[in-house]
């Protein structure tokens, strides 16, 4: 806790403190904030993705014609929901650091990357895993898949392109600017089911109208992908608290360098 | 259970990618708390 306190002299929020968004870049409130957040963030995201995945493995019904393997949406769709969402949020953190300066969004930025990229793996690793036994085939240059592949590639060249710097101010604004660009995938992935004649089914769910998931299958699907979504959250909280931690010992470690030389 | 082989995997690859991204956060930030322990006492209250 007082290493929170402490962290707040690292990166010292502007003047107009308590009024904008700005407030929330006080890194010690932020540190004290996730510390009583994030046990009650690991026991919702353990207890949904647990209780999403066993009921999608052992009591949902399986398809009629994917029989069994289609227990492996209950992974593969939930991932590709938080990876998508994951690069959104990068991109937001992205506008935030642009404009605002925001020193604590180009952290979660920073954090964001790896794990957003686990998740697209997910998401390809486990369509890979379906698609062997269903299409016949690990792989295809189907629209949605190489349009998913392109998000990875994405998610990868931002963590390499952040610390490529020994500026860290210079990474965060070229990892900021490939974040706003790359995110034009994320409609294409979106849409790819839409406008381009794809193996890859269209989406079951959508927003606006009724799912044709059967409501058996809906349920743990939801589940799961809040489950995810809690994960991801929490993941990269975790991340950013121990960066804001890294990043005050780094000043500790300065500062006691300036003071013997 | 059909296709077995090929559920086990995909639910062991969230399983281990999960955990170990989880693991690393808290050995992460478990390695700076007590270095910043180490280094600032004030962190030890």
């Amino acid at each position: 806790m007082v290493a929170a306190v402490n962290a707040s002299t690292t990166l010292a929020p502007p003047s107009r403190d308590g009024r904008t968004l700005h407030r929330f870049a006080n890194p010690g409130q932020f540190l004290r904030l996730t510390g009583w957040l994030l046990p009650w963030l690991t026991a919702v995201a353990l207890i949904c993705t647990g209780t999403g995945l066993l009921w999608g493995l052992f009591w949902a019904p399986a398809d009629h014609e994917q029989l069994d393997a289609v227990r492996i949406m209950y992974v593969h769709v939930p991932a590709a929901w938080t990876a998508l969402t994951g690069y959104l949020l990068l991109a937001v953190c992205s506008v935030v650091s642009l404009v605002w300066r925001h020193p604590l969004a180009d952290v979660a930025a920073v954090e964001i990357g790896p794990v957003g990229a686990a998740f697209t793996v997910l998401c390809l690793g486990s369509g890979s895993l379906w698609g062997r036994p269903m299409w016949g085939t690990w792989w295809a240059w189907d629209a949605r898949m190489t349009s998913m592949l392109v998000l990875f590639f994405l998610y990868l060249g931002h963590v390499a392109l952040v610390r490529a710097f020994d500026d860290l101010e210079r990474g965060y604004r070229a990892g900021a600017i490939l974040a706003l660009v790359g995110a034009v995938d994320l409609p294409i992935i979106k849409f790819s089911v839409d406008w381009w004649n794809t193996l890859h089914q269209p989406a079951s769910i959508t927003f606006t109208g009724a799912s044709s998931l059967y409501v058996g299958m809906l349920w743990p699907l939801l589940l799961a992908a809040t489950g995810f979504y809690f994960g991801f959250a929490t993941l990269v909280l975790a991340r950013t608290r121990a960066a804001l931690m890294e990043r005050r010992l780094r000043t500790l470690l300065l500062a006691r360098a300036q003071e013997a030389a | 259970m059909t296709h077995l082989p090929y559920i086990v995997g995909a639910y062991g690859m969230a399983v281990a990618l999960g955990g170990w991204f989880a693991v690393a956060a808290w050995l992460r930030t478990r390695r700076a708390r007590r270095r910043l322990a180490a280094i600032d006492p004030r962190t030890r209250r």
